[in-house]
């Protein structure tokens, strides 16, 4: 049989700006060529092996569970298994009244939990046709964006730690509590947000949170420089990193990829500018691109997302207007308690959307955000009731998750956690 | 009335959530007509008879409906016509209006080139759940067909490796998300709990692993090795998980 052998472990041609600096690249890591590779084929060549890992285990990110035939060191085949945290949301939803599958959305990907509540909410504003205020868009982007960090920076440190940087987490994590502080002085939750409603919000922002948000904005980009810093030069994670997992544009289009991931090969695909939605397309900023279609430049793109996610956090900041944080249709919005009191028409309807919740016209939208992870599609069909026909969500992991066989058979097997790793995936969604 | 759509809820616990009306629900057009779409024009041109309806949804998007039996030449066409370009599958699901007559199979396609969106639907009468499989032209179909598969139980011609994906393999209570199915399940919970506890280490594993263990003479590894000898045994005696 052929003997599979890694081919490049690493290229100093590639990054030849990295030699000028410092002496990290002067240090070469592993000889790959010729004796490497022929010892592998010697000793294990011919001795298949089934093994399994997960679904419970640390390096799968979750109750992901990968079924691996070896050939030495050498994945051959991979099989991924889910399932295992199946917990029926879209089902579910169909028992659900519009507002109240909010609370579904968050627990599915709980990386990044605001970005779902918002995508699912502008999915049914657009089917119903509801135009939400100024102000309720400003504040979705702010937090759409603050949520886009907030999942990049555990993919960094967890990733950080599959491939052995341990100091990466911790300073990740330090950053990723001030949002949770964030998360928890709005929605009075930490990853549990469920922070949008139908046409607006739950509440407007409370006093000096932006305050404490641009705090957050001026310190982050430090820590981000220190981890750059760690990672960017270093030999080991360079090692780790370069020109593994490949995946060619041709293909990750192909396979469906989207965000980071293929962005990252070379395709420049981002919701954002390509169907900009809440004005996406005022505000300054550079979608990351990379080239190689690895994992370092997956990583490269994650980080400049981030800077970039600053930009027009604090654009969005800037041009933060005044003004209802919610629509005033009485259709989707419960009056004020005032106005229910003493009004009789208030009162109507206050009773209807509390009784029969908000009740969609029939029709149907297909949405979709650029998620932290990727493209997140929201599909909802209304039969004209307060309960969907049917709730779809286009998970990005879902779609991420599977082509890692495509990516790692040949590859091996310490390739498999780092690429794994690198797709920056969360079960709650690839299972919903 | 809104007592009725009270009680709707709770009855769909054990019989599945209440159907829409017979027919399936179609959205009325805008007034002054659909905008031109141009892939729907060249879609007629091309595919004429196989192509029906129209509609316009959500004020921007547009839905096709086509011949199910064509689906495969419709969808490669489209992939692979230079002037359409749909190289990204962005979504594929089914829906269950309820109506007990049909299931609606969706394509969600996005052309990069041309920044263009399309939404193909084919209508699958009940007791014929089949349509071709495009696992061929985009591979991202893989697990989405497998995953309509599992839930709403429609055959995709020609998908090499179509089994459960969320459900466990050895799932014998059909199709979830068809809207006759009750949202507690089909068996009664201490059924449901005996077939989890019984389960076998060959029901952890799909045809292509049980072939490459007898092939190269491996026992299949257990799933969850800890606290047992496999999965029953650590979720029977409720060790293993607490020990971490």
């Amino acid at each position: 049989m052929a003997t599979r052998k890694r081919t490049v472990v690493y290229d100093v041609r590639r990054h030849p700006e990295l030699g000028a600096g410092g002496g990290i690249v002067s240090a070469p890591i592993v000889p790959v060529e010729g004796e490497v590779a022929s010892d592998y084929s010697e000793n294990f060549s011919g001795e298949h092996m089934l093994i399994n890992i997960g679904p419970q285990h640390p390096a799968t990110h979750g109750v992901l569970r990968l079924v691996l035939e070896l050939d030495g060191e050498t994945v051959i085949r991979c099989i991924p298994h889910i399932g295992y945290l199946h917990s029926s949301f879209e089902k579910l939803g169909e028992y659900r009244d519009w507002n109240q599958i909010v609370p579904l959305t968050d627990r599915m990907d709980y990386l990044a939990p605001l970005i779902y509540n918002c995508a699912y909410a502008m999915a049914v504003e657009k089917m119903m046709g509801v135009q939400v205020t100024e102000r309720c868009k400003v504040v979705r982007v702010i937090l759409m964006e603050l949520d886009r960090i907030f999942s990049h920076l555990l993919w960094l440190g967890t990733t950080g730690i599959d491939l052995g940087a341990f100091t990466v987490f911790l300073y990740t994590f330090q950053e990723r509590e001030r949002i949770y502080n964030l998360h928890e002085s709005y929605t009075g939750a930490r990853i549990t947000t469920s922070s949008t409603r139908i046409g607006g919000m739950m509440a407007d922002l409370p006093a000096g949170w932006i305050e404490q948000l641009q705090s957050f904005i001026s310190n982050f980009p430090r820590t981000l420089d220190e981890v750059e810093t760690l990672l960017t030069n270093n030999a080991i994670w360079i090692g780790r990193t370069q020109d593994v997992g490949v995946i060619t544009a041709e293909d990750a289009v192909n396979f469906g990829l989207s965000g980071a991931n293929l962005r990252a090969s070379g395709v420049a695909y981002d919701v954002r500018k390509d169907r900009p939605y809440y004005d996406y397309e005022s505000y300054d900023f550079d979608v990351p691109v990379g080239e190689h279609g690895d994992i370092y430049d997956r990583y490269l793109c994650r980080m400049e997302e981030m800077r970039q996610s600053l930009r027009i956090l604090q654009q969005a900041i800037s041009r933060l207007p005044g003004g209802p944080i919610n629509v005033s249709d009485p259709r989707v919005i419960l009056p004020g308690k005032t106005a229910t009191m003493n009004d009789m028409e208030s009162m109507i309807h206050h009773f209807k959307i509390v009784m029969e919740g908000v009740r969609a016209p029939v029709g149907e939208s297909w949405f979709s955000v650029e998620s932290s992870k990727g493209e997140l599609g929201m599909y909802v069909v209304s039969d004209g009731g307060s309960k969907p026909v049917r709730w779809r969500v286009r998970g990005p992991s879902f779609i991420n998750i599977a082509a890692l066989p495509h990516m790692i058979e040949g590859a091996l097997l310490s390739d498999v956690i780092a690429v794994n790793a690198s797709l920056d995936i969360v079960l709650g969604e690839i299972d919903r | 009335m809104s007592n009725d759509s009270f009680r709707k809820g709770l009855e769909g616990l054990d019989s599945g959530p209440a159907g829409s009306p017979r027919e399936t629900p179609r959205v009325e057009a805008p007034e002054g007509g659909i905008p031109a779409h141009p892939t729907v024009d060249a879609l007629r041109i091309q595919f004429g008879e196989a192509i029906g309806l129209h509609e316009l949804v959500a004020g921007d998007e547009h839905v096709v409906y086509i011949d199910p039996a064509r689906a495969f030449q419709i969808l490669h066409w489209l992939r692979d016509e230079p002037g359409q370009q749909y190289d990204f599958l962005q979504d594929l699901t089914a829906v269950d209006y309820g109506n007990g007559t049909t299931i609606q199979v969706v394509w969600q396609l996005w052309s990069i080139p041309n920044r263009l969106n399309i939404r193909i639907k084919a209508d699958l009468p009940l007791d014929a759940l089949e349509v071709d499989s495009v696992y061929y032209v985009w591979r991202a179909a893989d697990w989405l067909e497998r995953e309509v598969w599992d839930l709403f139980g429609v055959t995709f011609r020609g998908h090499p490796d179509l089994r459960r994906i969320l459900m466990p393999y050895n799932y014998t209570e059909g199709h979830p998300l068809r809207k006759d199915f009750p949202l507690r399940g089909r068996y009664s919970r201490a059924e449901q709990t005996q077939r989890a506890l019984s389960m076998t280490i060959e029901d952890h594993y799909s045809a292509i692993e049980l072939a490459v263990a007898r092939r190269i003479g491996q026992d299949l590894p257990e799933v969850i090795v800890e606290g047992g000898t496999g999965l029953t045994d650590s979720v029977g005696m409720g060790s293993g998980a607490g020990d971490i």
